[in-house]
């Protein structure tokens, strides 16, 4: 059983386990999914300085601080005792442009030659890192969401304002993997 | 018990454009019933990591249109979301204590489609939506602590100026 979990798990699998999270959310409390709603509660809690947008009553909010730290701990769980001992298998089309960029270790989640302490110090790493964590906050709250509160959540309680935020989610995304980040993993 | 500086209906305005659950329940319970909301995260973190779904691969393949799997995923699990919201409307399923599940409409505003173009520069780039990122920080990637630090910086220069950006 263990090493049938150990194994990568299918989409199908996977994709509706996810989508279970809206009704557990739901059933436990009324909660409504959105992950990206907890980086505003740390500003509301830690930095509000008398901004508008952060002056509300964080601590309702507290069971969400609380979900996202099951998610560290279920990604530690998951990294310690339920890894597959092979590396992720990359499509070949995507491996070959990669190694044009000098990127051939595929054993991490992350790409350990592009997100690491090291790497930091260089434009490319700072660009992606530093520069790709902005554009996801700043987007997200603009949005009045992230891919779970619109594509999950939204789409689920069928809103089409959630719809078209998925749309540009998704445009965004294409512009910036096949035409942006070539530029950036160049430099 | 609310602290007086809040305005209900400014309140009411804030929360519910930003996914904010404003529906949320009255009774008072012991902080340790939070846990459950952390358990629920347990499994749903497990599934992120197993899946391959915090992968920066698995993200660039689906933006490359290399891969199947992100889009069965995300297909799947809205599929199964819609189901449940479904059958939680046509029988007026409760909560576990009692309480009516409500949904508030969203509203259409321009942030949607700027701020999600935005937001989908940053996917691509970071390879992970926030979710991924704190399970990618689990995993013992301990460096995207510097990205999730920096997407707070993000959405506090947002709060700042919020009033200055189309909406």
């Amino acid at each position: 059983m263990l090493e049938v979990i150990k194994q990568p798990w299918p989409w199908y699998v996977a994709g509706p386990l996810i989508g279970l999270t809206v009704p557990a959310l739901l059933i436990l409390g009324n909660k409504h999914f959105g992950i990206s709603a907890n980086l505003r509660h740390i500003c509301a809690s830690c930095f509000p300085a008398n901004v508008p947008f952060f002056q509300y009553d964080y601590k309702k909010e507290i069971w969400n601080l609380f979900f996202v730290a099951g998610i560290v701990l279920g990604g530690a769980l998951a990294a310690y005792f339920l890894a597959n001992p092979a590396a992720i298998q990359v499509d070949p089309r995507l491996a070959q442009e990669l190694a044009v960029y000098g990127i051939t270790d595929f054993s991490g989640m992350v790409p350990a030659q592009l997100y690491s302490w090291d790497s930091l110090l260089t434009v490319r790493g700072l660009t992606m890192m530093v520069g790709g964590g902005f554009l996801v906050g700043f987007g997200a709250r603009y949005a009045g969401g992230c891919t779970s509160g619109h594509s999950i959540m939204g789409l689920s309680a069928l809103q089409w304002p959630s719809l078209v935020a998925t749309v540009c989610f998704m445009a965004g995304g294409f512009l910036m993997a096949n035409f942006i980040l070539p530029i950036i993993l160049n430099s | 018990m609310q602290p007086s500086f809040i305005d209900s209906t400014a309140e009411f305005e804030a929360r519910s454009q930003d996914t904010i659950c404003i529906n949320e329940s009255h009774l008072q319970h012991k902080w340790y019933h939070n846990f459950k909301y952390l358990i629920v995260g347990v499994l749903f973190g497990v599934g992120f990591v197993k899946a391959e779904v915090i992968s920066w691969f698995r993200i660039q393949e689906m933006f490359r249109l290399q891969s199947f799997h992100m889009y069965g995923i995300i297909g799947s699990a809205v599929l199964m979301g819609i189901i449940s919201v479904w059958l939680i409307r046509r029988f007026g399923i409760k909560t576990m204590y009692g309480e009516p599940i409500t949904f508030a409409p969203k509203k259409f505003n321009k942030g949607q489609v700027y701020g999600g173009l935005l937001f989908g520069l940053g996917w691509a780039l970071t390879g992970a939506c926030p979710g991924p990122l704190f399970a990618q920080v689990g995993t013992g990637a301990t460096v995207v602590i510097v990205v999730l630090a920096s997407a707070v910086a993000g959405t506090w220069v947002y709060g700042r100026f919020r009033d200055a950006l189309p909406h």
